[in-house]
């Protein structure tokens, strides 16, 4: 069956009526990189087909493959076909291959709109208990670790803090700046029409200190560490390493998840402060040198505006974002399936389980603040 | 050390190495090692852990230039083909990797159907039913659509043979068959090897430190070891067993050399 570098002679098909019969002969040699021979279909008024090999030279799956296909149209026309004239190992090739295209899914696949939807439904219900079981999971895990501190892995910490914070300083700074830059000039229009010019300075810092700067960290992050968190975990568990820790009693969540969290909610406000600093830079920038307004008169009249409580709102928020990031970050990785395909599916959701729960909180965090008149 | 052929005169062998020296950066493994297999045979490739059989491997399948030395497949130098005589000699040959190496993302009938996808004229269908004959032909019928996640590992391992078949190829390479399988699956992957060969005519290299399959399987096998950097015993199983040097009889009977 197997194909030496030579090549062999031609595969050929040969159709010809006898006594009413139709015979199919098939000879030469068969390749599968080679298209098969050109067949006509099944001579008209036949009551029978037989399948006959001649001088067969080498062979392999296509001709196989080719008898499957004749005898499909045999059947397809209601036509006995006999292939007790094909080499026997032949013969119960075409039998396996007939065998073979049984079809067989999982139970659990969708094979209709209906079942996708049950599916898909069931899976909201089950993410959702999932979140809330890892959220009271790390919980619980915090608090016996707030008991003996001794247990927590404060080399991993703070080694994820350098991670998720120090390194993370470039783009959070390139991208503060240019929030900033494009909340001045978008403000600049408008206010410029109305001679109040001076006020870019409260747009940008109110905007900065109280969303933006937390927002847009959260973002930068969830794309860069929560990713990176899913990405790790999702792999440690393909390599049986969150197992080896199971089996170690030792929970995956105090281990790998905590020191995670812990990074995040100490770092997120730092970087976030950071982002307000940088965002009101470059509206001072643009303030300046689109509206002519002096750096002093810009600060003058950011003080009047922004006061502590703004900065510790957006503080609060940066924390529970921080938080959101590291959790989804850390679900998605321990829920990745074990495989490379798993990895990557982890990280995607990752990213797309923290932003919506960030647009979420954020969402929260206005109606709260305004309901205590923050 | 070479080892003799179990060539007939004037044979051409499936496989032949020629003074191959292989290794990875700056790192040399195996030195001039020569030896050819010939077709329809069953041949071994054995060794201690850290002995290079692994890395003979993977200079057979061109998977690393060799340093110095080439290989040949039915008389055609591997490394000196061009980029089309080289696809044409990759198709020649399949690969059972040892975790079965299945694209995570496809379904088994989807990773078998990919080689013929990529070499063959066939239409979706035709590579649809082709792909459950290989499928079936390693026992793995009704599972065409799960994929690589959803089944056992020796499972993985037989789709994985099943795709290195897909295009009936004349040599299949087999990366430590047995790891991480029970006996039994064991076993049955071993007669599997053996029909693929018994049937089709293939030729097989194995590369393991699995002692029941060698002497189950093996028509002829060689014996790497760490301090020569090469090739220390050459022959059919039984005559490895009366080998000269202590270090092949130990291996083979899994006994503590003296």
């Amino acid at each position: 069956m197997p194909d030496a570098p030579a090549l062999p002679a031609a595969a050929t098909v040969r159709t010809e009526v006898v006594a009413e019969r139709g015979v199919v002969t098939v000879g030469g040699g068969w390749q599968i990189s080679q298209s098969p021979p050109v067949w006509p279909g099944l001579p008209p008024g036949t009551v029978g087909v037989r399948l006959v090999a001649e001088a067969l030279g080498r062979w392999d799956s296509s001709l196989p493959l080719f008898l499957a296909g004749v005898r499909r149209e045999c059947r397809a026309a209601g036509l006995p076909c006999d292939d007790a004239e094909l080499p026997p190992r032949l013969r119960d090739l075409l039998a396996q291959f007939e065998a073979a295209q049984a079809r067989g899914a999982p139970a659990d696949r969708a094979d209709s709109f209906l079942t996708a939807v049950g599916l898909a439904t069931r899976e909201v219900a089950v993410q959702a208990r999932a979140i809330l079981d890892f959220v009271g999971e790390c919980a619980l895990s915090a608090v016996r670790l707030a008991r003996s501190p001794r247990r927590f892995r404060w080399a991993d910490c703070a080694a994820e803090m350098q991670q998720c914070g120090a390194m993370a300083l470039p783009i959070v700074s390139l991208i503060s700046f240019l929030v900033g830059v494009t909340l001045a000039y978008t403000g600049a229009i408008v206010l410029r029409q109305f001679g109040g010019d001076i006020w870019i300075a409260d747009l940008v810092g109110l905007s900065m200190v109280r969303e933006m700067g937390a927002v847009m960290t959260a973002v930068v992050l969830a794309g860069r560490t929560g990713a990176a968190y899913a990405a790790t975990l999702g792999n440690m568990k393909a390599n049986e390493e969150i197992d080896a820790l199971a089996t170690l009693g030792i929970p995956p969540v105090q281990f790998l998840v905590l020191p995670r969290l812990l990074a995040l909610a100490l770092m997120m406000p730092v970087l976030a402060l950071y982002a307000n600093a940088l965002g009101i830079l470059g509206g001072l920038v643009i303030a300046y040198a689109v509206l002519a307004i002096p750096p002093t008169a810009f600060w003058v009249e950011l003080l009047t505006i922004i006061d502590l409580s703004d900065v510790a709102s957006g503080v609060i928020k940066a924390v529970a974002f921080g938080l959101i990031v590291g959790l989804a970050g850390c679900l998605r990785g321990l829920q990745a399936e074990r495989s490379a395909d798993g990895v990557g599916r982890a990280t995607t959701s990752a990213v797309v389980t923290a932003l919506l729960l960030l647009v979420i909180a954020d969402a929260l965090f206005a109606v709260l603040f305004d309901v205590l008149g923050i | 050390m070479d080892a003799p052929a179990r060539l007939a005169p004037g044979e051409i062998p499936a496989i032949a190495a020629e003074a191959l020296d292989c290794g990875y950066e700056g790192r040399l493994v195996l030195r001039d090692i020569t030896f050819s297999v010939a077709p329809g045979e069953i041949f071994f490739v054995i060794g201690g852990s850290g002995c290079g059989k692994s890395t003979l491997l993977r200079h057979l399948i061109g998977l690393q230039e060799p340093r110095r030395g080439r290989v040949s497949f039915h008389g055609e130098p591997f490394a000196a083909a061009d980029t089309a005589g080289r696809r044409e000699l990759l198709r020649t040959f399949g690969v059972l990797f040892q975790g079965g190496a299945l694209w995570s993302s496809l379904t088994l009938r989807e990773n078998v159907a990919l080689p013929l996808e990529e070499y063959t004229p066939l239409s979706r269908r035709e590579r649809g039913e082709l792909a459950a004959l290989k499928l079936a032909q390693v026992g793995l019928q009704g599972f065409e659509d799960y994929y690589p996640a959803e089944i056992s590992g020796g499972m993985r391992k037989r789709a994985g043979l099943a795709r290195a078949l897909a295009l009936d190829p004349a040599v299949v390479f087999f990366d430590e068959p047995s790891a991480g399988l029970d006996p039994v699956t064991s076993r049955s992957l071993d007669d599997l090897i053996r029909q693929v060969r018994d049937t089709f005519g293939t030729t097989i290299v194995v590369v393991s430190h699995e002692l029941a399959s060698i002497f189950a399987l093996a028509d002829r096998a060689i014996m790497l070891a760490r301090e020569e950097q090469g090739i220390i015993a050459a022959g059919p199983p039984a005559a490895l067993l009366e080998s000269s040097d202590p270090r092949v009889r130990a291996f083979l009977t899994r006994t503590a050399p003296a």
